[in-house]
């Protein structure tokens, strides 16, 4: 393994890290916009405020990590992306922009109109972004990016590859949320919001699959060399995708909430992986390869050093809110069943 | 879109990226700017009051520190996002920048993020902390979140010294060549930049912070923590206004041999004057300097450090390479005049307590300490528009011109549009929910939920959700 490839995989570790933790946060907006009036929705709605509580933040701290290691250890084609996929990006940037705004703002909203208000941004926003940023994806790995010109404003995003990718970003998010909030309303005795949750998450896991493996047609004419990737070298990664998405399913079906946690996490956490793969050694497909449009090498080593470094310093404290945040789940449940038992 | 036109005619044969990218960024960092200083400053002062809580049994401090971490994270968590916004911006407004130096200045923003993410688990962890760690290991959590925001700006300022002060490089044939990323991070420059921003940010949040309270004691409120809520930050912003001055002063002795043109901008000097006066005031208006008073040697007093070095006049730089000189002057003047009345201010202030008088009892005081905190806030950006338009025409000083970091895209304008009405909405939702959060902590609803924070104390949890749901 080269230095560049080191370094291109710690970018994709937080790729991972984002598509997981993120994605679990992004989706919780699908079922806040989707949970009813204010009456109706206030006890979902609650539950997504309490389970993204303690990740929405630091969700930020992943996308900035992953730019700052694409400009730094990959630069050049750090500056093509974002020279051509200029709408795509502000179009996610927006999306972000009004999503973690807007959810600091509804905690606090003086009235419920505010409050209403604020919560429909945040949702609606919650949708944006990763739809966008799948299509970012999606242009990359289908070879519209050009490292030495703008490529096209429009086309480089708007074609079968990076829709479908924009999809199955929404898909995937709002699958992980669903999963994690189902298990979260179980766990805080919270049976007839369980069971909705159990429903709807069954739903969109379906679809979600179903669009993953019916992708994989127009992606075998419109991005050849992905699609190779993905039939080849990634296919054991999908092979297992549809397997823990299959067994998440059951879980959800059989009410085993807590081991459908872990398989919907591999689930998403292989599909990811498996364009990863794929697309490997292209840093931008069929454009510039991860060994040619890397930094100089003292900068990719000073990259490692920070990569070590967070693992020693962020990573216990950042297991420890984990589990602060549990205990103060703990603390909670006996009020929130009580509020049930009222209703 | 008109107007968007006649500047780009007036702009000449600039790339159609640059003014929009220019405005934008000047936006969002100005934006940022403000909140950056409160993630690096505030958890200082949440220490102390926090510390004063366990150590010496003071409730009320306790109480203050505990509003202060939620507000901390209200504004840390808007403060993510416009960073966010940022990090973004680097790529979509100056690729010529971030292509070719990308790996150059790199390795700081890295360490950033690093201090950012450390900053941010600690914040969780003080805010999940309370009632759930021992008292006085819960206190530490704020050790990191103090050490990081340093660290971090630290990083940010390495990368804008670089840009002053280019390091860790070589141009050869055009081509960036013998690259050292760890110079960036460990350049000279960075020491006394870093120093005046942080101490600078000490100053705004301190006398924004004591700026609330003196409004609230204003209106009748003088408890025993409105007035610990005035003097904590007070003592902060005090300490940071009479130490600024100097660090300015030194951080301004370099500019000469650096940057002649910034200091020339700065000084308004037209030609080369031996010694130079201090010029007061003054615009440029048709290449004459007019409205302004000179102080003989003054200048070169202040900015060369001698009776007799002059400074030089913007005569022996080539016009193509020259500054905006009015924006630069006036800026430069601003930030210098605003902290020159606060350190003035703060020490009236002292030395009046010191001879036994009280004057934050005084109306006319607290109406000034109310006045004080947007004042900081003025220096600080003048300060930041003083030292990024005196670098112009160069975004890496002597290496890169802004005009070739930009990109060619007319459509930014749009951009800056829909920015401007976003960090607007922005404001105007924080002001709001800033507002709410002291009007509901006044009405009695201590513990509301923070975007970091665990869910409130049951009884409470009850109440509150009633009240949403009717």
């Amino acid at each position: 393994m080269t230095l560049a490839d080191a370094v291109a995989a710690a970018l994709f570790v937080g790729v991972i890290a984002y598509a997981l933790f993120g994605g679990a946060d992004f989706g919780s907006g699908f079922f806040d916009l989707t949970a009813g009036g204010a009456r109706k929705g206030a006890q979902l709605r609650t539950l997504v405020d309490h389970s993204i509580g303690p990740v929405w933040e630091a969700n930020h701290v992943w996308l900035i990590y992953i730019l700052v290691m694409w400009w730094t250890g990959f630069p050049e084609s750090f500056a093509a992306a974002m020279n051509t996929l200029i709408i795509p990006m502000l179009l996610a940037l927006l999306g972000i922009v009004l999503r973690g705004a807007a959810f600091a703002f509804r905690k606090y909203a003086p009235t419920m109109g505010q409050a209403r208000l604020y919560g429909t941004i945040f949702a609606g926003s919650s949708l944006i972004t990763p739809f966008f940023l799948g299509a970012v994806a999606g242009a990359i790995a289908s070879g519209r990016v050009p490292i030495d010109r703008r490529g096209d404003l429009w086309s480089s995003w708007l074609n079968p590859t990076s829709v479908l990718g924009g999809v199955i970003a929404v898909g995937t998010c709002a699958f992980l949320a669903g999963v994690f909030l189902t298990a979260d309303a179980d766990r805080s005795d919270l049976p007839k919001l369980a069971e909705t949750l159990r429903l709807r998450t069954t739903l969109v896991g379906v679809v979600t699959g179903g669009v993953v493996f019916a992708a994989l047609v127009p992606i075998h004419r419109d991005a050849t060399t992905l699609a190779h990737g993905l039939e080849h070298r990634a296919a054991p990664l999908i092979v297992v995708s549809g397997l823990a998405g299959a067994a998440t399913l059951g879980c959800l079906i059989t009410r085993r909430y807590r081991a459908g946690r872990v398989t919907a996490v591999v689930a998403v956490g292989s599909v990811i992986t498996g364009w990863g793969v794929a697309q490997y050694p292209w840093l931008l497909v069929d454009q510039v390869r991860i060994e040619d449009g890397a930094g100089v090498d003292a900068t990719l080593v000073g990259l490692l050093v920070v990569v070590g470094l967070a693992a020693v310093i962020v990573v216990p404290p950042l297991a420890y809110l984990f589990y602060l945040a549990q205990q103060a789940d703990t603390e909670t449940e006996t009020v929130t069943a009580r509020s049930e038992s009222r209703q | 879109m008109v107007l968007a036109e006649a500047v780009q005619t007036l702009a000449g044969n600039d790339p159609a990226g640059l003014l929009p990218a220019r405005e934008q960024m000047a936006l969002s960092l100005g934006w940022h700017i403000v909140l950056a200083a409160f993630g690096v400053a505030f958890p200082a002062m949440i220490l102390v009051a926090h510390w004063r809580g366990v150590y010496r049994n003071d409730d009320v401090a306790l109480g203050l520190a505990k509003r202060w971490g939620k507000v901390a994270a209200v504004l840390f968590a808007i403060g993510a996002v416009s960073g966010t916004v940022l990090s973004f911006e680097m790529g979509l407004l100056w690729p010529g920048l971030m292509g070719p130096f990308g790996d150059v200045l790199g390795l700081p923003f890295a360490f950033e993020g690093l201090a950012f993410f450390t900053e941010a688990i600690f914040l969780g962890l003080y805010l999940y902390g309370w009632g759930r760690i021992p008292a006085k290991q819960h206190l530490l959590m704020l050790v990191p979140i103090t050490g990081a925001g340093i660290f971090g700006t630290y990083c940010v300022i390495a990368v804008n010294a670089w840009m002053n002060m280019p390091v860790g490089f070589r141009m050869e044939n055009g081509n960036v060549v013998d690259i050292k990323p760890w110079a960036v991070l460990l350049n000279k420059g960075s020491v006394l930049q870093f120093a005046h921003m942080w101490v600078a940010a000490y100053m705004v949040v301190g006398f924004v912070v004591a700026g609330v309270y003196a409004a609230g004691m204003l209106k009748g409120r003088r408890d025993r923590h409105h007035r610990l809520g005035l003097t904590i930050p007070l003592v902060f912003a005090s300490v940071a206004a009479v130490l600024q001055p100097f660090v300015g002063h030194l951080l301004g002795l370099r500019i000469a041999d650096r940057q002649p043109a910034k200091l020339a901008a700065f000084e308004l000097a037209l030609e080369t004057e031996s010694p130079s006066p201090l010029r007061l005031g003054g615009v440029l208006i048709d290449g004459e300097p007019r409205f302004y008073i000179d102080i003989p040697r003054i200048g070169s007093i202040i900015a060369r450090n001698s009776l007799t070095k002059p400074v030089e006049g913007l005569n022996t730089i080539p016009p193509e390479d020259r500054p905006p000189v009015n924006i630069t002057h006036l800026a430069f003047q601003g930030m210098v005049g605003i902290g020159t009345l606060l350190m003035v201010a703060v020490l009236i202030y002292w030395l009046w307590r010191w001879r036994g008088h009280d004057l934050s009892q005084n109306t006319w005081v607290l109406r000034f300490a109310v006045i004080a905190g947007p004042l900081a806030v003025v220096a600080l950006e003048a300060g930041w528009v003083a030292t990024e338009v005196g670098r112009q025409p160069w975004v890496v000083y002597n290496v890169l011109r802004t005009r070739d970091a930009a990109g060619d895209n007319p459509d930014l304008w749009v951009l800056l549009v829909a920015t401007a009405i976003l960090y607007t909405g922005l404001t105007v939702g924080a002001v709001i929910v800033l507002r709410s959060m002291a009007s509901r902590w006044r009405a009695g609803e201590e513990d509301l939920p923070s975007p970091y924070g665990p869910e409130p104390e049951p009884l409470r949890a009850d109440a509150s959700d009633s009240r949403r749901s009717s």
